[in-house]
């Protein structure tokens, strides 16, 4: 009786673990790109355009994986060990952060064209069908009773880019300097009620919970929500001045040598720069930097973070470091 | 003889009505129990099934055969297969020591075993990436030799091993110490072995402390977020169990796929509440036939 059970639960243990190992089991080449929130879809359609083309060229089979999260988590992932070949992440800052463990070789943005990011995108608004707030433009998110979403700039690579914007745009109005900027800035994050801690959480409290007046978010993820949700409930705002978003796309070098595929790593990578890789962008809503590919987005002024900011480290510092302007304009015990 | 059942049959009643509540009060409490329980559990378990056929019983199939969602059922499933049985080990040795036997250090051992349920599951994933992550103790050794524990199926397995830890031994310790240890000396001086004495002496008696136990570990195994979360990775179809495949597809507006998914998590939880009421009603009988 007691063997039986025995041999009965081997007997199931064995089952499970036959179903459960070809989940593990690898085609030719598996490739792990980590990548932030908002490019789930957009790297399920490059991939599957990737193998269909590295199959023809090379007749090697090649699965690429995806991991999503928040940009600053997945690089903290990266940096523990999680075996990334190339990362596509939400700002150069965090793979600057993988770069100092010595997992990425100095220099890394110049490997590529366009400080390595293949797309670029921009922060845009999202708004409730109508417009009942009549926002036009980054001076109405601060008037009184507009309720902004946006994620923890702390936490979230996207809310970063928020934040930096609406200071860029206070920066360059007439009579505009860093104290009105952080003025202005105060003043938006008084409106916020929430501070979730990625994009897609935000996202989320916006359209799902029916929080707040107005989403700010990335293009991409605003044209998303609108499509895959509900066309008839929201409209996109571009606001007249906004910052040019680049993520940056590497490879792991330390991974990529290590597990043998540094060619098939960089090839993946070249591939967002061509006509296809940069159609594939452009359907997913990101502004494809090749010129010649058409876009639907609307042109906006874009500030570049260099210019406005001085680049990412200098900005991390002054603005979302412990005891940063961001704290100094921020207190949740209002 | 008619006279006294029926002054018999008043005076119980009059007892009853003075020993408890008015009746008002009675419906009061039972209605607001039955109020909270609809608010809180009926509700929420029925709209993870509404949700989740919304869009109509093909989709909700289709949902769950979807390769990234198998390949999380599958991870899941070899989880709790290892993490289980591991555990029950444990359990066994563990109460089995504390019950039977007197030793230094005792007290000291029962508050590690329960260490687990005090701990946060972020925590407990955490201590693994700060043990095995690439900027850990062992990290970089176990990176030279080509060793994946986190960000892979063994860092999984392990953080979920610390997570249901306690289960089968907090199960038992009560069971055992109450029996005490007569029964065994018994069958020692009668000459069996300590194997014997095991599955014919203590076995028959704590069986079913045993699959309360099991049962109440896998459901924690499978169901898993916080620890595993943090020791996952989200590689999709590789390191995502189903309760973090539910979280993904939520978040990428696939909301009857991820409601879909939650239904096996509900189900699970249901059949596991199911088999716990069996076993109880077993122990209880066990309980009054010795």
């Amino acid at each position: 009786m007691k063997t039986n059970l025995l041999r009965k639960f081997a007997a199931v243990a064995t089952l499970t673990l036959t179903l459960a190992i070809p989940g593990f089991a690898a085609a030719d080449t598996t490739l792990l790109n980590v990548s932030y929130d908002p490019t789930r879809e957009l790297y399920q359609d490059f991939n599957s355009a990737f193998a269909k083309y590295w199959k023809g060229k090379t007749g090697d089979t090649v699965t690429v994986k995806q991991s999503h999260g928040g940009s600053g988590k997945q690089a903290r992932s990266v940096i523990d060990g999680l075996e990334a070949d190339v990362v596509t992440l939400a700002l150069g800052y965090d793979v600057d952060a993988i770069a100092e463990k010595g997992l990425i070789k100095p220099g890394w943005q110049k490997e590529l064209p366009h400080n390595s990011s293949p797309y670029t995108s921009t922060i845009v608004f999202l708004v409730r069908k109508g417009n009942p707030k009549k926002i036009k433009d980054w001076s109405d998110l601060v008037k009184p009773g507009v309720s902004v979403i946006t994620p923890n700039p702390k936490t979230s690579g996207g809310a970063r880019w928020n934040y930096l914007a609406a200071w860029a745009y206070a920066l360059h109005q007439p009579g505009g300097n860093e104290a009105k900027a952080k003025e202005f800035v105060g003043k938006l994050f008084k409106n916020v009620p929430v501070l979730d801690s990625g994009a897609r959480g935000s996202t989320n409290t916006f359209v799902q919970r029916g929080l707040g007046d107005v989403l700010l978010a990335w293009e991409n993820e605003a044209f998303l929500a609108i499509n895959e949700l509900s066309p008839d409930k929201f409209e996109i705002v571009t606001p007249s001045e906004s910052i040019l978003a680049e993520p940056p796309v590497t490879v792991i070098d330390k991974v990529a040598d290590k597990r043998g595929t540094r060619k098939v790593a960089e090839e993946y990578l070249k591939y967002l720069y061509t006509d296809d890789g940069q159609k594939i962008a452009a359907k997913h809503y990101y502004r494809p930097i090749n010129p010649k590919i058409p876009s639907k987005l609307a042109k906006v002024k874009l500030y570049t973070i260099d210019k406005a900011f001085g680049g990412w480290q200098k900005a991390q510092k002054t603005h979302f470091a412990d005891g940063g302007l961001f704290d100094q304009i921020y207190s949740p015990t209002k | 003889m008619a006279n006294i059942t029926t002054l018999h049959n008043k005076s119980t009643d009059q007892a009853r009505r003075q020993l408890s509540e008015p009746f008002w009060v009675r419906w009061l409490l039972i209605s607001s129990a039955l109020l909270f329980l609809s608010l809180f559990l009926f509700v929420p378990l029925a709209s993870v099934f509404s949700e989740a056929l919304a869009k109509g019983v093909e989709t909700y199939l289709a949902a769950l055969q979807e390769a990234d969602t198998w390949s999380a059922i599958k991870l899941t499933l070899l989880v709790a297969v290892i993490s289980v049985p591991l555990n029950l080990f444990f359990g066994l040795a563990a109460s089995w020591a504390i019950a039977k036997f007197e030793f230094r250090g005792k007290s000291l051992l029962i508050t590690l075993i329960d260490l687990p349920f005090s701990v946060s599951p972020v925590i407990s994933g955490l201590i693994y990436v700060l043990m095995f992550g690439l900027q850990g103790w062992i990290g970089p050794w176990l990176q030279d030799h080509d060793i994946k524990i986190i960000f892979a199926a063994p860092g999984i397995i392990l953080a979920t091993i610390f997570v249901t830890f306690p289960f089968v031994a907090r199960e038992l310790i009560p069971l055992m110490e109450s029996q005490g240890c007569e029964e065994e000396e018994a069958a020692l001086t009668l000459g069996a072995s300590g194997l014997q004495t095991f599955f014919r002496v203590t076995f028959p008696n704590i069986k079913w402390g045993i699959l309360y136990g099991v049962i109440l570990c896998n459901a924690r195994a499978m169901g898993e977020f916080g620890a595993v979360s943090v020791v996952s990775g989200h590689i999709r179809g590789m390191t995502n169990t189903v309760p973090l495949q539910v979280e993904i597809l939520y978040n990428e507006y696939n909301y009857a796929a991820a409601f879909a998914v939650a239904t096996l998590l509900a189900l699970l939880a249901l059949v596991t509440l199911v088999i716990k009421s069996w076993v109880e009603f077993r122990m209880k009988q066990q309980e009054i036939r010795s």
